[in-house]
């Protein structure tokens, strides 16, 4: 939303001296949010209105000619310009001149303009002296498409019709000593999508009376209704509908008043007619269409749905089809507009059109959206009513439109209106309760400057009653606490004080960290301290993932929760798997040269519930990844520390696995613990690493940390320092090559009893003094008592255990 | 004898000045003090001195032998001493050279800001809940006072799954979800991902994070979420952040407003960063609208409260510097290593 200050200013008079700044700060903190603004005059000066005297021929160049302007001066000055529209031998043009020592806002490309302006001082083109310049309109910083009289290339000449002076202020007449204000308005102050709305904020921010033009009554003796007739068919969709005829319809342009505060709202004047329903539009936030009565069959306007599959041709000569939802205008005949959208080409107003109605009427809000959107055709129009428009309004602006047809001669308006208004809103009453106001906002406002607040925004006060009365274009008044937000805005936000919130919460609720918080924090100060650096990928991937990760058809991974409207493919399933987002982010570093690199992420997975009314199950997967440095006993490492770290204090069972179709079939182990199963970890299959474009050996970890949740603990118990000295055994075995070295170390688990207190892989080898399918393998074994010096008596017997079991197994001692 | 003595007094004192090893040492010791040594030859020869003489001998064997013991300890002692020094001065390193690093791991930088506020909230004493982040168009709308025909509704904001169950827009629903367990007072933060159709670029995107919160108790104002909101801003942006309350529109507050801090690189005055407006738009707030609370049964003749939402990128992406929304999602580890 766009308004001029200037007609803001015309409308609320005692704002005259206000400043642009001022104005935004104010509008701003009492609720109509300027985003930016624009001083169109910011780097206009000296710029006045010149006639041209006389135009010669310049004596050395052919392009460029020699004015003599009346700029209001004793003498004329002399202005040298190359401008095409400016021909020899002419004069009489009223032009803006930029006079020696004045600055104009860009150059005549109409490209960026200055920060600054351009300075334009007396100097000499091709040998003769010119002191000043003629300004096109791109000179002027203005949009020329909204001058539909400027020349297409060339010095902005101003209409005759103007009275202009030479030396009068050319920036005044051309409308840019103004500054035009952007609004983010909300979707609930839907009055304030017009220049009275706002009007009417600012008249409230600044104290101000507001002035709303006055409607004078209009018509002839005639009656529209013996014109025209009306039905709404439809009266869910249509809450209001007012017609008036004029006739004898006089085109020509509009006032140059007019054609201004247009153009301040970014409408190229076209007509007087067209530009009147724009102009009331802009003013009431009430769209108009003028329909040619000569095309309306049986003098009847019928406003009824589309049927499905019919089709119609709007006023731009585009067929539309429409739907069984889409509203319609249509005669005695046939459909002649889009409700609330687009007129039809079949009832449009030309040059020629003799009588015409106005059509100011209040469509439903969430259909005009809707059908909007599915015709895919958002018009001013339709932006207006989707936002639900006050049906009150309808009328008013009929009636200014039609008293502007009297005002502008641009017609004869036929008395009375066509009015059908089955359900007429009436006025909201709302208790009025300045001390639930004051409880709510910790203020202390008395009920007069409350009221006083109320009075320019046009709510009244029945004091019988005790109620306020609320005026029907603010839709968004309904209860106490929008009372409370009236007072509040003008008492002014900061002007309420700063407090902490007492009461029984201060004490009975006590701060802190969730369970599944404390998890996360933990996980990330061990995943950091072991140089994994935390990643964020988005929830959603392509279905495709799958296929590129190597999954059958049938995987159950491809269960997942579907985005009915996704931005895209690539971004229509929830991930069941972190995998993709992972190596995405790794793929994107090796792309890069990055070395070394190591990331994690702490990423929800969305999976099915299997019911579609249910949620999916969110679980949060740790997902470790890395490339270069290390190998799969590193990442093992990784996971070991990281759920020691967790409590975990139990041994974890890793056992070699293949049904993770994007790991290397040799090289995957899946995670248990006490007999759950908690991750998996592996190397990258290559196909798939080569698929996300890294040449390397990646290797990627995964733990679900719902699955841990149940053993994580934070708890400490202090288990004292050994006092006595460990005694340590060595153990070499041969054993087949493909029995897992967790078997080993099963046993040692297993026979190691009280005493066992760790034992350690120190060699492992395969090769030329072992049989080909065996490996060699030693482990240092520690045993340890808490109350006394183990002596061989205790060891022996253990490590006899350890023995014959090993033997047991086919494992051959080494001595 | 006694001039045997002295004479291995002397030689012997003179052969411990030129001794430069410790090894050369200790053979002196061998030699003069060990069992087959020199000093310890004479003494043997003590039996044929006269007896009367003997204790004049004895002493003089004594302070010889006693002499040359300290003077061997002096000399030992000594040398370490000159030993260490050259040592140390042999090891002297150039501390200039690199420093060996072990790689470190990195926050995200949601995360670390993340981290900022939550501290701030528990301080206040606050309780850091979660909801899921694939809601019930009902948590995420209606019960939000947010009715079936709302603009916010249409499908260019939210991502549907089907026509109950949406992507969560916003962390709003916590709050239903919090209220309906009954237990009040409440006083907490939600922070969690939320999603919205908009297409990826420097600002956008279509996943991001918020952080809710909401108090209610007997007699929560106005005034008290103004309170709140400025100690937590000067908290994270420094004390002397200014707020700025600008009347707004949320379907779920009453009255609503949006929150806007002095830039906190420029302090107020306008640069590149805040646009030369000198404010920054960190959050919307309002105190929550009556409709809402009873929907959930708060009793709204006791109890009232007020809820905010921040848009945790928008921190992170101030806060840093951060110029581009899309490094959030890329993990470069040059980026994250910043962190």
């Amino acid at each position: 939303m766009d308004t001029s200050l200037n007609w803001i200013k015309d409308l609320v008079p005692g704002m005259k001296g206000v400043t642009d700044e001022e104005y935004r700060d104010a509008m701003t903190l009492s609720g109509t949010k300027v985003e930016c603004f624009e001083r169109l005059n910011r780097n206009l000066e000296n710029i006045v209105v010149g006639e041209i005297l006389s135009v010669d021929r310049h004596p050395d160049a052919d392009k460029l000619v020699v004015c003599q302007v009346n700029v209001g001066e004793a003498q004329p000055v002399q202005i040298v310009t190359g401008a095409p529209n400016v021909q020899p031998g002419t004069s009489g043009q009223f032009v803006p001149v930029v006079l020696d020592g004045g600055k104009v806002a860009g150059g005549h490309d109409g490209g960026p303009l200055p920060e600054n302006g351009i300075k334009i001082k007396k100097g000499k083109l091709r040998g003769v002296e010119s002191f000043g310049m003629m300004c096109a309109l791109e000179e002027l910083g203005a949009d020329a498409n909204l001058f539909p009289d400027a020349a297409e290339d060339g010095i902005y000449i101003f209409s005759p019709d103007l009275g202009l002076k030479p030396g009068d202020d050319a920036v005044k007449a051309l409308g840019l000593d103004d500054a035009i204000f952007e609004y983010e308005i909300t979707n609930n102050r839907v009055d304030c999508y017009s220049v009275l709305g706002i009007a009417r904020e600012a008249a409230a921010t600044f104290g101000h009376e507001f002035k709303p033009p006055v409607t004078k009554p209009t018509g002839n003796n005639e009656n529209a209704s013996d014109y025209i007739s009306v039905e709404i068919k439809a009266p869910d969709l249509c809450s209001r509908y007012t017609a008036r005829v004029v006739k004898n319809v006089k085109f020509g342009p509009s006032p140059e008043w007019m054609k201004r505060r247009l153009r301040s709202c970014g409408i190229r004047p076209i007509n007087n007619i067209v530009d009147i329903t724009n102009y009331v539009m802009a003013e009431y936030g009430q769209p108009m269409h003028a329909f040619d009565y000569e095309t309306i069959e049986d003098q009847k306007i019928i406003v009824d749905r589309a049927k499905d599959g019919e089709s119609f041709t709007t006023l731009d000569g585009n067929e539309r089809k429409l739907d069984g939802d889409i509203l319609m205008i249509c005669d005695g005949k046939k459909q002649i507009g889009i409700a609330g959208i687009m007129g039809g080409e079949n009832s449009m107003i030309t040059e020629d059109v003799k009588t015409i109605v106005f059509e100011s009427a209040t469509f439903n809000g969430t259909n005009i959206r809707k059908s909007a959107k599915r015709l895919s055709m958002r018009t001013d129009a339709s932006g207006k009513f989707e936002k639900g428009l006050d049906p009150e309004t309808a009328l008013q602006a009929v009636d200014r439109a039609c008293a502007l047809v009297e005002e502008l001669g641009a017609g004869e308006v036929v008395g009375g209106v066509v009015d059908i208004y089955p359900d007429p809103v009436s006025k909201k009453r709302i208790k009025f309760e300045p001390d639930s106001y004051n409880a709510l906002l910790g203020t202390d406002i008395s009920r007069t400057d409350m009221l006083k607040f109320f009075e320019p925004l046009e709510i009244e006060y029945d004091e019988s009653a005790n109620e306020l009365i609320i005026p029907t274009f603010r839709q968004d008044l309904n209860l106490g606490a929008d009372i409370a937000e009236e007072v509040a805005r003008f008492f002014g936000y900061d002007k309420v004080s700063s407090t902490l919130p007492s009461g029984t919460g201060a004490v009975d609720v006590v701060g802190g960290l969730s369970f599944e918080d404390r998890v996360n924090e933990a996980v990330i100060d061990l995943a950091t301290a072991q140089g994994y650096s935390q990643s964020l990928t988005y929830s959603f991937e392509s279905p495709g993932v799958f296929d590129k990760l190597g999954f059958s058809e049938d995987a159950p991974e491809r269960k997942t929760v579907l985005i009915s409207n996704p931005l895209g493919e690539d971004f229509s399933v929830m991930r069941t798997l972190s995998v993709n987002g992972m190596l995405t982010s790794l793929g994107t570093n090796y792309s890069r040269r990055n070395e070394n690199v190591k990331l994690f992420e702490l990423a929800k997975v969305y999976i099915p519930s299997g019911n579609e009314d249910e949620l999916p199950d969110e679980r949060t997967i740790l997902t470790f990844g890395c490339f270069g440095e290390g190998d799969f006993f590193d990442l093992k490492g990784v996971v070991e520390n990281t759920l020691d770290g967790l409590g975990l204090s139990k041994k974890r069972e890793y056992r070699a696995v293949s049904c993770y179709p994007y790991l290397h079939p040799g090289r995957q182990a899946y995670v248990g613990y006490e007999g759950k199963t908690i991750g998996h970890l592996g190397e990258v299959h290559p196909d798939v690493a080569e698929k996300y474009g890294i040449e390397d050996r990646v290797y990627l970890a995964f733990i679900d940390l719902a699955a841990i949740e149940e053993f994580v603990s934070f708890e400490k118990l202090y288990e004292g320092i050994a006092n006595f000295p460990a005694v340590t055994r060595d153990i070499s075995l041969v054993m087949k090559r493909d029995v897992p070295v967790g078997e080993l170390e099963g046993i040692i688990e297993s026979k190691g009893g009280k005493i066992l207190e760790s034992y350690r892989l120190f060699d492992l080898y395969e090769g030329e003094q072992i049989g080909e399918d065996s490996k060699s393998v030693a482990y240092n074994i520690t045993f340890r008592a808490p109350d006394r010096t183990l002596s061989d008596e205790d060891v022996n017997p253990v490590m006899d255990k350890i023995f014959e079991e090993c033997a047991a197994r086919g494992f051959e001692l080494r001595k | 004898m006694e001039e045997q003595l002295k004479q291995l007094i002397d030689e012997t004192l003179d052969k411990i000045k030129t001794a430069s090893t410790p090894d050369e040492l200790s053979g002196i010791r061998v030699s003069v003090l060990g069992k087959k040594g020199a000093l310890t030859g004479l003494l043997k020869g003590m039996k044929n001195v006269a007896p009367e003489e003997r204790a004049a001998v004895g002493k003089i064997v004594n302070d010889a032998k006693s002499a040359i013991s300290g003077a061997l300890e002096n000399a030992e002692s000594e040398l370490k001493k000159n030993l260490r020094s050259a040592r140390l001065r042999e090891e002297t390193i150039d501390v200039t050279l690199p420093a060996k690093k072990k790689d470190l791991g990195h926050r995200h930088p949601n995360r670390v800001a993340l981290e900022e506020v939550e501290r701030i909230f528990i301080g206040m004493g606050y309780e850091v809940v979660h909801g899921p982040e694939v809601e019930f168009d009902y948590y995420n709308f209606e019960a939000l006072n947010i009715p079936a025909d709302h603009p916010a509704k249409d499908e260019q904001d939210t991502f549907y799954i089907n026509d109950k169950i949406v992507l969560r827009t916003q962390t709003s629903p916590v709050q239903v979800r919090v209220m309906e367990k009954g237990k009040i007072p409440i006083r907490m933060i939600a922070p969690g991902r939320v999603f919205r159709a908009d297409e990826v670029d420097a600002t956008h995107s279509p996943c991001f994070h918020q952080i809710e919160g909401m108090v209610i108790d007997e007699g929560i104002t106005f005034a008290d979420l103004k309170g709140t909101l400025e100690s937590f801003a000067k908290r994270l942006f420094g004390e002397d952040t200014r707020l700025k309350f600008r009347p707004h529109h949320f379907p779920f507050t009453e009255p609503s407003a949006e929150v806007d801090v002095t830039c906190f690189k420029c302090g107020g005055k306008g640069c590149r960063m805040c646009k030369g407006e000198g404010w920054i738009e960190i959050l919307g707030c309002g105190m929550i609208h009556p409709k809402v609370l009873e929907r959930c049964n708060v009793d709204t003749s006791k109890y009232s409260g007020f809820a905010f939402g921040i848009g945790l990128e928008r921190i992170a992406l101030l806060k840093y510097e951060i110029d581009d929304m899309r490094l959030l999602y890329e993990n470069d580890v040059r980026f994250l290593g910043q962190f």
